[in-house]
C-alpha cells in the first residue's frame, strides 16, 4: 500500500513498469469513478513531474503538458486559433473542476463527452507519450480508440499533447448544447477553427463533433463544402446529412440520437459564426 | 526516483496554522480536514465534484477537497470558510452578506459557496452578476434559488442590515444564520467524534430479486475492524417502518425478497480503519433477480408481479372527491378540452445526504440525525426496536434540506440497530449514489383530465383521473392519493367535479413527500388545460383565471365554505401589471425575430396554485413551550424542526410578539424529544400556521401570567430585565423579581406551554367536508425565451404573487418563493430521476446559479381568521404554479403543447419539428 508521488518523468515510469498502480492526477475523474468503492491503495501522483506541466512554445508549434490544469489553458496567452479549446475549458465542469483537473485526464478518461476533445481535434493535436522503453506519438484521434477506451500501452503515460502551429489569422470557436448552464454534460458539441480568404470566404475550416460518435469526430465533407463559403452566409449554410455521416450518435438519457443530429447541424452553424464573426471584428 | 510517501508525511498549512499527518493512500483532502483535523466546515454533498458543498481554497483557488488527494496539499496552503469569515475582510463582507439577504436557507452549500466567493472577490473586488455566476458555477444549492446568493456577493461589504426589531412583519436576519454562515452548524454528519464506528447498508443491484445470505460469521472473523453484521434476524421489535397507520409496510432488512433497487438487506460495523478498506461488493449475499415492474402500465397489467398482499392489482390505494353531476356538465359545456399528462420521478436532491449518530446513554437510545419529524422518528424506532415509549431520545442535528424526503425514516434504524447491537456509538451517512438510490421521490404521473366552460366562460364540468407510482412502499402515497383529488381543482369554483387518484406500486423507490404532495403534478395538467380552453373562448388568460376564481362564500369541490381569507384573486390582481407587459414584450420580440429570421422566441405564461396547509382531515397538534428562569432568561423550546425555512426564526417572531417582548429577548432551544414538546412534522406547510399558532398562544400565556401577577392590563408593555420582569403601565412602572419565584424542575419561575390542532373535519364517501382550516393561494407569471433551432427553454424572469395571509418575515418568505421556483423549474426542465442511471448530481440535473432568472415577489396578504397575525402556510404552495406557468409560456412563444415534464431540449425540439410538420 502506498502513495508514490515521484518528481521526475522518470521517476513515474519507473515506477508504472514495476507493477499495477492506479494514476492519478487532477482527481476529478478518478474519485467519481470510485463510485462507493474503496479506492485502490497503490497510487502514482503524477502532478508533482514539473516537466509534465505547463504550457510551451516550440519551434514548430505548442506544447501542453499533461498535467497542464484547464483553468491555466484557460488563462493562456495564446492565439485566437485557441479560443476554442478556451472555451470548451470553461465548460469542463466548474471553476473548482478547471482548478484541478488536467489536460491529459480528460483525454484518458475517454468519455465521448469530454468537452477538451473537439477543439484538440480542429488544433490536429498529436499525444506524446512515455515509457520506460522510449517515446511515441499518435494523433489524438488514434490515441482515443473508442468509449473509456485509449492506446495506452502497459507502462505508458500520456507526457504531452503537442498543437502545430494553427493557420495564420485563423479563428475558433466552440458550441455546446446541454440540459442547463453549467456542469453539465454535452448532448453535443462542436468545435471549429476556420482561416478566411482575403475576400472574407472560407480558405480553410476544420469542425470536430463531440458526444455523438463514441469518439469525438471530424466532418471532413462539411469541411470541403465549406471552403469558399462567404462568411455571411455561414448562419444559413445548409447541412446535408451526409456531412455528419462520420457520426453515430445514440439515444441516452440526455437526448435521442435524431435530436443530436439535428443539433449538430445548428451547433456547427453557430460556432462557425461565432469563429467567423471574432474575426470580422478584426481584433489581431 | 521513485519517491515514496505511504509512510511520509504530509505538511501543508491550514488557514495559516501549520500542519502535518500521513495520510492513507487514496484519502481525500475533504476527509483529512474533517476527520483529522476537525475542518467539519467542510462538507460532504456527493463525493464526487457536483456539488461544491466541500470547497476549499488552495493555493487561494478553490477546489473540491472531495476530489484532491491529501497528499497533494504538500507543501501548499488550504483555506476554509471557518477562517475565511473571521480573518479575511471579503469573508467577512460576505458572512454579513448573506445573512442579510438570507442567502443561507438549509446552510449546508453555504461553506463552498462563500469560500468559492471570496476566490473571486479576491481577483475581482467589483464583479458584476455574470462574473458571479461564473465563479460560483461549481457550488449547487437547493434551497434558495440562488438569487439572494447572487445578491450577497453583488453588495459584500455594503449590505443593509434588514430592519425591525423581530415583531412580526419584520424582516429580520433568520436567528440561525450565523452559525450557517462560519460553517458551525453541525449537519448528520457533522455530530460523530472521530474514530466513531461507522456503518454501511448492503443494499439490492436488482429492482426485484430474492436473495440468501452467505456465512457471516466467517465473513466477519477474516477481516479486522469489522464488528458486526445486522440483518433481518437483528431487529427485536417490528421489521417495518413508515409513516401512516395502516401502511407501516418497509422493511428495515428484506427478509427474502427485494422490492426495490438500493433496498437493504444487511448492515455491516467496523472501524473507520476497517470500513474504508471495505468492499461492498465483497459480502456474501447471492441475488436471484426477478421480474419487475418499472412502470404505471406494467404493474396495473393483469399478469404483473403483485408487491404487497392485500393490495390487489398493486393498487396501494385511491382517493376521491366528488361534487355536482361532472358527466352532466361536461356534456352541456359550449367547450371542452382534454389531456392527458405526464411526469416522472423527481428527486428531493438536498445536498446534505442523509446520515447521523447514535449512542445508548443510560439504557436509552439517543439518535442525532437530520430529520424532519423527531417525534415520528422515535415513535418509529421504538416500534423497530421493540422499545417502551420514552426509551428513545431523538435530538435532531441541523438539517441540510429535506424538501419532505427526511420525514421518513432513513439512516434512524440502522443507527438505533448499530448502537444496541454493539453498546457502543455509531455513525451512518449515506453516499450520495445511496441516498438517490434509496430514499423517497415525487410520484411520477399519469393524468387524464377533461374540463368544460359555457361561453361566458364559466367553468362547466371538470373530471380528473391520475395514478401515481409509488413505487415499492407506502411512505407518503396515501397523502398524495388524498390531497390530489382535494386540490386538482385549482383555486376555482367548480362546481361539478371528480377527481380520483390511485397510488400504484411499482418496483421503484418509494415515492413519498415532495413538497406538494402530488399537486404540483395535477396542477400542471389543470392550468395548462386552463390556457387551452381560455384560447378556445378567446379568453384572456388571467382574465379566464379570474373569472372563475374561488371568492368568501364560494364552495371549494370539498364543498367548504370560506367566508374570509380566499386571496387568488388578489394574487391575479398583483400580477396584472407585470402580466401585459410580458405578453407585450414577447410579441414585440417575437415580432423583431420573425423579421430577421432568428430562432429565438419568447412567451408569457401564467399558472394558479393553492394548497390546504396541515394535515388533510387529521389532527395535527404542534406544542410549544416557553418559561423564564430566575436570572431573567427568556427561554424558548421551537421545537418545529427549522430545515432552512426559517422556523426557528419566524416561530419566535411569533412568540416574541405576543409576549410583547423584542426578538433579542429570545433564547431558543431546538427539537429534542427529552425536553421540547412535539410541534409536529416539518410537512404540510404546517410550521407557520399551527406551531406559530401554538407559539402565539404560549407568548399569549406568558403574558397573562405576567400582567395577572402585576394586576396590569393588556396594554401594558412587558421588559425583562437581569432577574425581574418589569410592566409598564402608563407612568407606572412595577418590578416582578423572579428570584422570589419558585423554579420548577426546568429552572423555569414562569413558564406556558400551549397547543394548537387546526380545526378540519373529515372528509366524506364523496370527499366533502373541511379538509383544511386554511389555504394559501399563489399565481405566478413567467418570461421564457425558446431556442426553436436547438430546443432549448430559458425562462427570462419570473414574477410571483403569494397570499400569505400575513408576512411573518418578508426575507423568508422571499426566500421560499425563490427556493420552490427553482424546484419547480427544475423539474418542468431537466429533472428526472430514472432508476440505476441518474443516481448522482451529475446525471441527474438541478438547477445551477446560472439557470436561474430573477424573481419579483409580490407579497399579498389576505389575512387569515385562524393563521397566527393572519398569517398562512407557504413553502409548498411556490412550486405549484410554476411548471405550468412555464408550460404555458412556451405555449404562447412556439404553439407547442407539451404534455409531459421534464421539457428537456430534445423534447422540445421534438414538439417544435412535430409542429411544423
Amino acid at each position: 500500500m502506498a502513495y508514490s508521488a515521484p518528481s521526475t518523468l522518470q521517476g513515474a515510469l519507473s515506477a508504472l513498469a514495476a507493477g499495477p498502480v492506479a494514476v492519478i492526477a487532477g482527481g476529478t475523474d478518478f474519485y467519481p469513478g470510485l463510485r462507493d468503492a474503496p479506492a485502490p491503495t497503490d497510487l502514482l501522483d503524477i502532478t508533482g513531474i514539473a516537466e509534465l506541466r505547463g504550457i510551451a512554445r516550440t519551434p514548430t508549434g505548442w506544447r501542453i503538458g499533461a498535467c497542464t490544469r484547464w483553468s491555466e489553458i484557460v488563462r493562456a496567452d495564446l492565439p485566437p486559433a485557441f479560443d476554442g479549446l478556451k472555451a470548451a475549458g470553461r465548460e469542463v465542469g466548474s471553476v473548482q473542476i478547471q482548478n484541478a483537473a488536467t489536460v491529459a485526464g480528460n483525454l484518458c478518461n475517454a468519455s465521448p463527452a469530454a468537452d477538451g476533445v473537439p477543439p484538440l481535434l480542429t488544433l490536429e493535436a498529436e499525444v506524446e507519450l512515455a515509457s520506460d522503453r522510449g517515446k511515441r506519438r499518435l494523433p489524438l484521434g488514434e490515441f482515443i480508440s473508442g468509449v473509456r477506451q485509449v492506446a495506452l500501452r502497459p507502462g505508458e503515460l500520456v507526457a504531452a499533447l503537442h498543437l502545430p502551429d494553427p493557420p495564420a489569422g485563423a479563428r475558433a470557436g466552440f458550441a455546446k448544447l446541454g440540459s442547463r448552464r453549467y456542469m453539465v454534460i454535452s448532448i453535443a458539441m462542436v468545435a471549429v477553427l476556420v482561416r478566411l480568404d482575403g475576400a472574407g470566404a472560407i480558405a480553410e475550416a476544420r469542425i470536430a463533433v463531440g458526444a455523438c460518435s463514441p469518439v469525438a469526430r471530424r466532418l471532413p465533407a462539411l469541411e470541403v463544402m465549406l471552403a469558399g463559403c462567404p462568411a455571411a452566409r455561414l448562419a444559413g449554410f445548409d447541412i446535408a446529412p451526409a456531412h455528419l455521416e462520420p457520426l453515430a450518435p445514440i439515444d441516452d438519457l440526455r437526448g435521442t440520437a435524431a435530436y443530436r443530429l439535428d443539433a449538430v447541424a445548428e451547433l456547427c452553424r453557430r460556432a462557425l459564426a461565432e469563429a467567423v464573426g471574432v474575426a470580422e471584428r478584426g481584433d489581431g | 526516483m521513485d519517491e515514496r510517501v505511504a509512510a511520509a508525511r504530509t505538511r501543508f498549512r491550514l488557514n495559516g496554522a501549520p500542519v502535518t499527518l500521513s495520510p492513507v493512500p487514496g484519502e481525500r483532502l475533504s476527509e483529512v480536514l474533517r476527520e483529522r483535523l476537525g475542518a467539519r466546515e467542510v462538507k460532504i454533498g456527493c463525493n464526487a465534484g457536483d456539488c461544491g458543498a466541500c470547497t476549499v481554497l488552495v493555493d487561494g483557488a478553490p477546489v473540491c477537497a472531495c476530489l484532491m488527494p491529501a497528499q497533494q496539499a504538500e507543501g501548499r496552503s488550504v483555506e476554509t470558510v471557518a477562517a475565511l469569515v473571521r480573518d479575511d475582510r471579503h469573508g467577512r463582507a460576505l458572512a454579513a452578506a448573506f445573512q442579510n439577504r438570507a442567502a443561507a436557507q438549509c446552510g449546508i452549500c453555504t461553506p463552498g459557496m462563500i469560500t468559492a466567493a471570496v476566490a473571486l472577490l479576491r481577483a475581482d473586488p467589483v464583479p458584476d452578476e455574470a462574473a458571479i455566476m461564473d465563479a460560483l458555477n461549481g457550488v449547487l444549492c437547493r434551497c434558495t434559488g440562488y438569487r439572494a446568493i447572487i445578491a450577497a456577493v453583488l453588495e459584500a461589504g455594503r449590505s443593509p442590515l434588514p430592519g425591525g426589531a423581530g415583531e412580526v412583519g419584520s424582516a429580520v436576519r433568520r436567528l440561525d444564520g450565523a452559525a450557517k454562515v462560519e460553517g458551525r452548524e453541525a449537519y448528520g454528519d457533522d455530530i460523530a467524534p472521530p474514530g466513531t464506528l461507522e456503518m454501511r447498508v448492503i443494499r439490492s443491484p436488482h429492482p426485484r430479486a430474492r436473495f440468501a445470505l452467505g456465512d457471516l460469521d466467517t465473513f466477519l472473523a477474516v477481516r479486522d475492524g469489522l464488528e458486526a453484521v445486522l440483518t433481518a434476524a437483528d431487529v427485536p421489535g417490528r421489521n417495518a417502518f413508515g409513516t401512516i397507520p395502516g401502511f407501516i409496510d418497509q422493511p428495515v432488512f428484506a427478509e427474502a425478497e427485494t422490492r426495490f433497487r438500493g433496498e437493504a438487506v444487511a448492515a455491516v460495523i467496523g472501524t473507520p480503519e476497517a470500513m474504508r478498506r471495505f468492499d461492498p461488493a465483497d459480502f456474501p449475499v447471492t441475488w436471484t433477480p426477478l421480474p419487475a415492474v418499472a412502470t404505471l402500465a406494467e404493474a396495473l397489467a393483469p399478469e404483473a408481479p403483485q408487491l404487497h398482499a392485500g393490495r390487489a392489482g398493486n393498487v396501494m390505494c385511491e382517493g376521491f372527491v366528488e361534487c355536482g353531476d361532472p358527466e352532466a356538465a361536461l356534456a352541456r359545456a359550449d367547450v371542452t378540452v382534454e389531456g392527458r399528462f405526464r411526469s416522472g420521478f423527481v428527486e428531493h436532491a438536498y445536498i446534505e445526504p442523509d446520515a447521523g449518530y447514535a449512542r445508548m446513554r443510560d439504557g436509552r437510545l439517543e439518535v442525532q440525525a437530520c430529520t424532519q419529524a423527531p417525534v415520528m422518528d422515535r415513535e418509529g424506532l421504538e416500534d423497530i426496536l421493540g422499545m417502551e415509549r420514552g426509551s428513545v431520545r431523538i435530538v435532531p442535528s441541523a438539517v441540510g434540506g429535506g424538501f419532505g424526503s427526511k420525514l421518513d425514516l432513513s439512516v434512524q434504524p440502522y443507527l438505533a440497530l448499530g448502537a444496541l447491537t454493539t453498546g457502543r456509538p455509531v455513525r451512518l451517512a449515506y453516499s450520495r449514489i445511496e441516498t438517490m438510490q434509496v430514499t423517497t421521490k415525487r410520484h411520477p404521473s399519469d393524468i387524464l383530465l377533461r374540463i368544460g366552460a359555457r361561453r361566458d366562460g364559466r367553468l362547466c364540468g371538470l373530471s380528473f383521473a391520475g395514478d401515481f407510482n409509488t413505487g415499492a412502499y407506502a411512505s407518503w402515497g396515501p397523502t398524495v392519493a388524498n390531497r390530489v383529488p382535494v386540490h386538482a381543482s385549482g383555486p376555482y369554483r367548480v362546481a361539478d367535479y371528480r377527481a380520483e387518484a390511485r397510488a400504484i406500486h411499482t418496483h421503484c423507490p418509494p415515492s413519498g413527500a415532495f413538497r406538494g404532495f402530488g399537486v404540483p403534478q395535477a396542477a400542471i395538467a389543470q392550468e395548462v388545460l386552463f390556457d387551452e380552453i381560455a384560447e378556445k373562448l378567446d379568453m384572456d388568460p388571467l382574465e379566464f383565471r379570474y373569472l372563475n376564481a374561488l371568492e368568501n362564500g364560494l364552495p371549494t369541490v370539498c364543498g367548504q365554505v370560506f367566508e374570509q381569507g380566499v386571496g387568488i384573486r388578489a394574487c391575479l390582481d398583483a400580477l396584472r401589471p407585470a402580466w401585459t407587459a410580458a405578453r407585450d414584450e414577447a410579441a414585440a420580440f417575437n415580432a423583431r425575430a420573425a423579421s430577421d429570421g432568428g430562432p429565438r422566441r419568447k412567451g408569457a405564461g401564467l399558472a394558479c396554485g393553492w394548497y390546504g396547509c396541515g394535515n388533510t382531515s387529521l389532527p395535527n397538534p404542534s406544542t410549544i413551550k416557553a418559561g423564564i428562569r430566575a436570572d431573567g432568561t427568556l427561554v424558548l423550546h421551537q421545537g418545529a424542526m427549522d430545515v432552512g425555512q426559517g422556523a426557528n426564526t419566524v416561530i419566535a417572531q411569533i412568540f416574541a410578539t405576543a409576549l410583547g417582548v423584542p426578538l433579542g429577548c429570545v433564547t431558543l432551544v431546538g427539537a429534542d424529544t427529552d425536553v421540547t414538546p412535539d410541534a409536529g412534522k416539518t410537512s404540510a406547510s404546517r410550521q407557520t400556521y399551527v406551531s406559530g399558532n401554538a407559539a402565539r398562544l404560549a407568548g399569549a400565556a406568558l403574558r397573562a401570567d405576567i400582567l395577572m401577577r402585576c394586576n396590569a392590563s393588556e396594554a401594558a408593555r412587558i421588559a425583562l430585565g437581569a432577574g425581574a420582569v418589569e410592566v409598564t403601565e402608563g407612568a407606572r412602572t412595577q418590578r416582578l423579581p423572579l428570584g422570589r419565584l419558585p423554579p420548577d424542575a426546568e429552572g423555569y419561575v414562569l413558564r406556558a406551554e400551549e397547543t394548537y390542532d387546526p380545526p378540519t373535519r373529515p372528509l366524506d364517501a364523496s370527499g366533502q367536508g373541511v379538509p383544511y382550516a386554511q389555504f394559501g393561494y399563489a399565481a405566478h407569471l413567467v418570461l421564457v425565451e425558446v431556442d426553436t433551432a436547438l430546443g432549448h427553454v430559458r425562462p427570462q424572469r419570473f414574477t410571483a404573487a403569494h397570499d400569505v395571509g400575513r408576512a411573518i418575515n418578508p426575507l423568508l418568505v422571499e426566500g421560499q418563493v425563490h427556493g420552490g421556483i427553482a424546484q419547480g423549474m427544475g423539474m418542468a426542465l431537466m429533472e428526472e430521476y430514472l432508476p440505476g442511471l441518474t443516481e448522482n448530481l451529475h446525471d441527474y440535473l438541478i438547477p445551477t446559479v446560472g439557470d436561474m432568472p430573477p424573481v419579483e415577489t409580490l407579497i399579498v396578504e389576505e389575512p387569515d381568521a385562524h393563521g397566527p397575525y393572519g398569517a398562512k402556510g407557504l413553502g409548498e404552495h411556490v412550486l405549484i404554479p410554476t411548471a405550468p406557468a412555464i408550460l404555458n409560456a412556451i405555449r404562447h412563444a412556439t404553439g407547442c403543447r407539451l404534455r409531459a415534464v421534464p421539457v428537456t431540449p430534445d423534447r422540445m425540439r421534438a414538439a417544435i419539428l412535430e409542429r411544423q410538420k
